[in-house]
């Protein structure tokens, strides 16, 4: 039953629904953007997260958490496109958990996992030095005498790296003057000496940031995976990171799906139901196919998530290709058939369309996806 | 679940001393196909005793009641005999068999007693061949609008009338065929299913040939074609009914279309004609299409699990016009790229063409219903638009 949900991952699709749904949504979101608000995120609404167990959910019971699954996560975070809750879910939850849990040491398992399952610790990914995702490309240097490291560099689009206690950042190991060391992750506290963070206000009202690190020191013990293991420990992230994102981008086109197919049924020219004209009913259709096709993929990722083999890189990023050219249809179609209102800020459509930008963006849009698909295919 | 498994080990050793090695390997021509019916031949002995030993078996219609030469088996072992089959890339013993997909189905669930004794035995041994007689030269997505007459004569009917893009009436014995009986009441509900034989008098086929330059269908005109009464599937005036259920039916198979396994994916027929660069297809514009497709059908295939699953797990399911629509439409992208993955090499008209299945394609999407027609299914019964 690979392509249906079991009942623990269908109940904790139906509760994120119900909870999402009352507790979220764009009017939350509009609150967050037009207050400023600092941290980005509501404290209320991520509180009463943690008391639903969902930090804990993909940590394993032996650190304090509930062992779920992807494919259970995997719903909470749909459900968080569709109702478009920001919180610190997918940055620390999902991917600071997972770094963390594939390639952390025991010490370091012990000391992080059970801090961020109680939702008191946050993490943050920062990985990207460029405006389109290349994380083969480091320029980050992690400088070597003896045991100990200076790490100097920039990092771009850093995903709560303002709210984060810890980042995980990929570096090269250098010595004065050339690179020793493939890539390798180190664990650095934000609050170390030599870290300038700046939010970046992004079109879609989330927390993104430039991180500049000028010779902050670290210690051998804040290396995650081992040295010059950077790039593989990587790249399972960033397959984790791309599903969930996914799962995201699928709840978005659903939702705006949802709303245009009711505008179809209510807004009235010629006399008539707009939904009545065949040009957008051929329209809606193709949309709701692609959306079916969608489904199928991101479950079969997220599966994939659990029980990692080859296909799994593959599956992550025909997942994320698709999602990301689904959802860039959906929202603009959305916008499109809401007519003149669909433009206004006042109408909740368009955070739809801005979310869905930056979670394509965000770790490799559709034509990087494809790429990869077509690399790892052997073509 | 144990009964499952010693059915699957049955099943297994069953195949392995019945299916021949040469039954296991994939179809290059269509000459090597079987389809049954009176003018069929066996291309082979090795295909005669696997057909024969799949017919003996009843697993030609795997479900249907051993009472009519069917397997008997549960949906459950079905699953499992499919799986066997294409664990050893067995063929097909019976090929695109209208009587097997469409009217089987259709005269088990609203057929006469008499009728399933008469016909379903026959269908499952490939002695007779059908075909399907729906459309007419003015009503092709407007089904319910043909004109082809049904007058009634007490113990039988006289048709008059003309059907068109009959697929291989020119090659099967019986047809299916929807007709008007009732002249006066509405357009749905004025209209029956009836069966006859190709071999009636007043039954005339002319073949029709394609832009792909083969002849897989026909005009057939019926001109004072004489049907017994007993040869009504389900009630006179409801063969409307039947029609969508069979319209259903028929959508699922050609949406399959793009499953047929083939020895070379899109990929690796690029890379054999295209070559790499630096471990890439050299051409670029190329690779990305190509793997938009392959994201695409996997995406299809998965899609057609997963509904299937939802099926028997909840008995709902209202995509087939949905797995219609993608399903050819990706088939037609598929050719589309194999032309463009073979440039010149694609442009010749011999037995091997690529050209000629390319132009085979863009049926897909008109035949069993087009791709609007689905659109509109879609909108009207999913969507409740309107
Ligand atoms: C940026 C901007 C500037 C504008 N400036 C001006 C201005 O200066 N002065 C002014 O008077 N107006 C202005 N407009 C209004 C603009 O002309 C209307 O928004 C436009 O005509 C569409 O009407 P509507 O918004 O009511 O959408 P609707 O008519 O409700 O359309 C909704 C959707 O239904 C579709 N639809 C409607 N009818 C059919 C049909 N028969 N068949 C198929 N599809 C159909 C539409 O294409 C659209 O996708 C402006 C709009 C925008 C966005
Ligand atoms: C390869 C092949 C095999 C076939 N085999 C058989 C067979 O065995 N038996 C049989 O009975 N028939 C068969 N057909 C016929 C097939 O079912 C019809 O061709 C099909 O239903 C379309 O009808 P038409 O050709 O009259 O096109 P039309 O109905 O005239 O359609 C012309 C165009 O108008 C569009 N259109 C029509 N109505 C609408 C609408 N309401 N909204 C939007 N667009 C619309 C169509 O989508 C199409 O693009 C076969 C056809 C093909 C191509």
């Amino acid at each position: 039953m690979e392509l249906l949900l079991n009942q623990e991952e269908s109940m904790v699709k139906d509760s994120a629904k119900e909870f999402l749904s009352t507790h979220a949504g764009p009017s939350l979101h509009r609150k967050l953007r037009d207050n400023n608000c600092s941290r980005g995120y509501s404290d209320a609404l991520w509180s009463q997260m943690v008391d639903l167990g969902w930090p804990a959910v993909l940590v394993p019971e032996d650190y304090g958490g509930l062992g779920f699954s992807h494919v259970a996560m995997g719903q909470i975070s749909e459900q968080a496109g569709s109702y478009l809750a920001s919180s610190p879910l997918f940055a620390s939850s999902v991917l600071g958990v997972s770094a963390i849990e594939l390639s952390g040491t025991q010490q370091q398992k012990e000391e992080l996992l059970p801090s961020i399952a109680a939702g008191e610790l946050f993490l943050a990914l920062a990985v990207d030095e460029t405006p389109r995702h290349n994380p083969e490309f480091v320029d980050c240097k992690a400088k070597k005498s003896g045991s100990e490291y200076s790490l100097s560099g920039e990092k771009l689009y850093v995903v709560d790296g303002h709210i984060s206690d810890k980042l995980i950042v990929s570096a090269k190991i250098s010595n004065n003057q050339e690179d020793i060391g493939s890539t390798t992750l180190f664990i650095v506290p934000t609050a170390s000496k030599g870290i300038e963070i700046t939010r970046v206000p992004m079109v879609d009202s989330r927390n993104s940031s430039t991180i500049i690190f000028e010779n902050v020191h670290l210690s051998e013990r804040q290396i995650l995976g081992g040295v010059g293991n950077g790039s593989n420990v990587l790249s399972a992230i960033l397959d984790i990171a791309n599903t969930h994102l996914a799962a995201e981008l699928l709840g978005i086109s659903i939702e705006s799906f949802r709303r245009t197919l009711r505008y179809l049924k209510e807004r009235k020219q010629f006399g008539v139901n707009i939904g009545s004209f065949q040009a957008l009913q051929h329209r809606a259709a193709t949309l709701w196919s692609e959306i079916e096709l969608c489904k199928s993929i991101v479950l079969k990722a997220l599966r994939s998530l659990d029980n990692p083999n080859l296909s799994t890189p593959r599956l992550a990023s025909s997942a994320k290709a698709k999602t990301c050219k689904v959802a860039a249809l959906a929202t603009n179609e959305a916008v499109q058939m809401h007519g003149g209102i669909g433009m206004t800020d006042e109408f909740d459509i368009g955070f739809f369309l801005k979310r869905a930008r930056v979670a394509q963006l965000l770790f490799g849009d559709q034509r990087y996806h494809t790429n990869r698909v077509s690399e790892l295919s052997g073509f | 679940m144990q009964d499952l498994n010693d059915f699957r080990l049955e099943t297994r050793d069953w195949l392995e001393n019945y299916c021949p090695q040469s039954m296991r390997t994939p179809v290059v021509d269509e000459i090597e196909k079987y389809c049954g019916g009176r003018r069929s031949s066996y291309f082979s002995e090795d295909q005669r005793a696997w057909v024969e030993s799949m017919i003996s078996k009843g697993w030609i219609a795997p479900t249907w009641p051993r009472e009519y030469g069917g397997g008997g088996l549960t949906k459950e072992q079905e699953q499992v005999l499919k799986e066997e089959l294409s664990a050893i890339k067995a063929r097909s013993p019976i090929f695109s068999s209208m009587g097997l997909s469409m009217i089987g189905p259709a005269i088990l669930e609203f057929g006469s007693e008499e009728l399933k004794r008469q016909h379903l035995p026959k269908m499952i041994r490939g002695e007779i061949r059908w075909c399907q007689g729906y459309s007419e030269p003015n009503s092709g997505s407007d089904l319910a609008g043909l004109q082809t007459r049904a007058e009634d004569f007490g113990d039988h009917f006289v048709l008059n009338g003309q059907k068109v893009w009959t697929s291989s009436a020119d090659k099967s014995d019986w047809m299916f065929c929807l007709v008007r009986t009732d002249f006066d009441s509405g357009k749905h509900s004025g209209i029956s299913l009836v069966l006859f034989d190709m071999e009636s008098a007043g039954v005339t086929v002319r073949p029709i040939k394609l832009i792909s330059g083969a002849s897989p269908f026909c005009e057939t005109y019926l001109d004072n074609v004489k049907v017994e009464k007993n040869q009504l599937v389900g009630e006179i005036n409801k063969g409307w009914t039947i029609a969508k259920y069979l319209l259903t039916h028929e959508r699922q198979n050609i949406g399959d279309i793009g499953n047929v396994t083939r020895s070379h994916t899109l990929s690796e027929e690029a890379v054999e004609s295209i070559g790499l660069h630096e471990g890439r297809l050299s051409d670029s514009g190329l690779r990305t299409e190509i793997a938009e497709w392959q994201i695409d059908y996997e995406c299809h295939q998965l899609t057609m699990e997963r509904v299937n699953l939802e099926i028997e797990s909840f008995g709902v399911g209202n995509t087939s016009a949905m797995l219609k629509y993608y399903g050819t439409e990706l088939n037609k992208r598929r050719h589309e790229l194999e032309m463009s993955i073979h440039g010149g090499a694609a442009l010749g008209w011999g037995e091997d063409s690529i050209a000629r299945p390319w132009l085979r394609s863009k049926g897909n999407s008109i035949e069993g219903g087009t791709s609007e027609i689905q659109l509109n299914i879609i909108s009207k019964r999913i969507l409740a638009l309107g």
